[in-house]
């Protein structure tokens, strides 16, 4: 073996489910100790991808290895290095919250201790509670104790956020960077914008079962968002003599009223253009700023409008 | 920050079966024998049974009573929690994704379907210890060799039981296993040769009753606790019963 092996690597997966493509020739990186957050409307493929990836589920086509072994059949000594948040969770109806991680502890050759667990993550009030009584939310970060109970290398997050209320999440993202600092690699799952850009280190987008955009949060965010430049100024100014003395290809308009658009790919010289015209009129160029996009703009863009079902 | 560094050091690694095993049998025995509506089909029906069927004259029974009564109700009991209560629980754990969720981790799959094998065991045992005490309290005195045969009958009752359980709870709706699990359970206690004798129904359903695992388990068991030796075709029935459907079952049966 040569070096330590890829985390997770994933080659024109192709998941059929139903009669359709669910995973479409999908590819996927994470290395060892890092995060990678696949972002998608639902229904895009992410949880069949990450259920492939765990063993759960099998393939159609493609090439997976998971901590340099395919996951295919499921050999129980990679599941030993993999820690599991299954969508929804997954526990005995009945089972109290902490016997259910005493009973995934016990899986574990040497687990973190349950108890402390059921503390940390807030557990301890319904410690005792029967799992079908808990709160989608209870529910959810028992499923997290027992996704690291084990000490895994690997840590699988399907949606973990989903149902947390505030408090929840900004436990969730610390235990993530906690457990990225530690040296174990996660790949979460999230339609949360938020969530994707505050912790991952790589942002995988994916629609119908497709990849359809990557790189880091700032790549993804940064691609395409010197295009447009805004200002307020006196309204219903002459135009004209700035379009001509802007570059090839930029164009302005007046939106609104009083609120001009510059469209095209703002650099330096076309910030100067517009500021040193606007010193020639004798007005103010208010309000100025070069659009940043969010990730949830080239979420929607990429990805559409349109509810899913 | 709320995580000390180093918590969260990776140290994967497999616990050792025997332990894996013991808690998750431990946990699923727990689990039946804590939960109140599986209790009382377990345990509190079969004891009422018991003791009614003993003192009450209301069905005909060989005598002694209590024999016949303790066969009647042991029968019941291995129907009760291998068929009714596992399709039972094993429909809402995969509702309630535990059985994906066992996957997911270093537990062999194997070893999840012994847990849960092992759960019912002990569960059967428990019927086992508490009717027998009862039994005895009533006057129910084990002939010679009887109780070899008895739990033969009773092993192989479960497996019969066991696999329909299986069967049913591992491949239908867990509305629809409730539903259908308790009727089966219904049927079959008063017309599928349990509370009355195969002897005491109208012949060709005295017939259709013996082929059947509660059929075949009460009345072997019945002639088995009268000091008699059972009749080599309520074994087989057990046994075909057994192996046909763990084989359905093992085709059929989804983790979810």
């Amino acid at each position: 073996m040569s070096g330590s092996p890829a985390a997770l690597s994933v080659r024109g997966l192709v998941v059929h489910y139903q009669g359709r493509a669910a995973v479409d020739g999908l590819d996927l990186d994470l290395p060892p100790g890092s995060v990678l957050a696949l972002l998608g409307p639902n229904g895009a493929g992410k949880t069949t991808t990450v259920e492939v990836c765990e063993g759960l589920r099998s393939r159609d086509s493609g090439e997976v290895r998971v901590l340099g072994v395919d996951p295919a059949g499921a050999p129980d000594t990679l599941r030993a290095r993999l820690g599991v948040m299954p969508q929804g969770g997954g526990a005995y109806p009945g089972v109290r919250v902490r016997e259910m991680i005493g009973l995934v502890a016990a899986c574990a050759a040497d687990p973190l201790d349950p108890d402390w667990l059921v503390d940390t993550l807030g557990l301890i009030g319904c410690a005792r509670t029967p799992y079908k009584r808990l709160s989608v939310g209870q529910q959810q970060r028992l499923a997290l104790a027992c996704a690291v109970v084990g000490r895994p290398e690997l840590v699988f997050l399907d949606e973990p956020t989903a149902s947390l209320d505030p408090q929840g999440r900004r436990l969730v993202w610390d235990l993530v960077r906690a457990l990225r600092a530690d040296g174990v690699a996660v790949l979460l799952t999230t339609h949360l914008m938020q969530e994707a850009e505050t912790l991952a280190d790589h942002i995988v987008i994916v629609d119908h079962g497709r990849v359809v955009a990557e790189g880091s949060p700032e790549d993804l965010t940064a691609a395409g968002a010197d295009r447009e430049l805004r200002f307020r100024a006196t309204a219903g100014m002459d135009l004209e003599l700035l379009a001509a003395a802007l570059p090839e290809g930029c164009t302005v308009s007046e939106p609104s009223s009083g609120s001009y658009l510059v469209e095209g790919a703002i650099d330096p010289q076309v910030l100067s253009t517009v500021t040193s015209w606007c010193a020639r009129q004798g007005v103010l160029a208010d309000d100025l700023r070069v659009a940043r996009r969010s990730l949830e703009d080239v979420f929607l863009e990429l990805t559409g409008r349109e509810l899913r079902s | 920050m709320r995580f000390e560094a180093g918590t969260f050091t990776p140290a994967p690694g497999r616990g050792p079966l025997g332990r894996m095993l013991a808690t998750q049998v431990a946990l699923e025995t727990k689990l039946a024998l804590r939960q109140g509506e599986q209790v009382l089909l377990t345990l509190i029906i079969p004891l009422a049974l018991l003791v009614g069927l003993s003192l009450l004259e209301v069905v005909p029974l060989p005598e002694p009573r209590v024999d016949s009564a303790l066969a009647t109700v042991l029968a019941l009991a291995v129907m009760s929690t291998a068929f009714t209560s596992q399709a039972i629980s094993l429909g809402f754990d995969r509702r309630y994704g535990v059985l994906r969720r066992l996957a997911a981790t270093a537990v062999p799959r194997s070893m999840i379907v012994l847990g849960r094998l092992g759960g019912m065991a002990a569960v059967v045992l428990v019927q086992l210890v508490v009717l027998g005490a009862v039994a005895l309290a009533l006057g129910w005195r084990p002939g010679p060799g009887s109780p070899g045969w008895a739990l033969l009958l009773v092993v192989l009752g479960a497996a019969a039981f066991g696999a329909v359980g299986v069967l049913l709870g591992g491949t239908l709706r867990a509305e629809l296993v409730l539903a259908v699990a308790n009727i089966v359970w219904f049927v079959l206690l008063f017309a599928g040769g349990v509370l009355v004798p195969a002897a005491a129904l109208p012949g060709p359903l005295a017939v259709v009753v013996q082929l059947l695992p509660s059929g075949a388990l009460a009345e072997g068991l019945r002639t088995a606790l009268l000091g008699g030796t059972p009749a080599l075709g309520h074994i087989v029935v057990l046994i075909v019963w057994a192996v046909v459907a763990g084989g359905i079952a093992t085709r059929t049966v989804r983790w979810s």
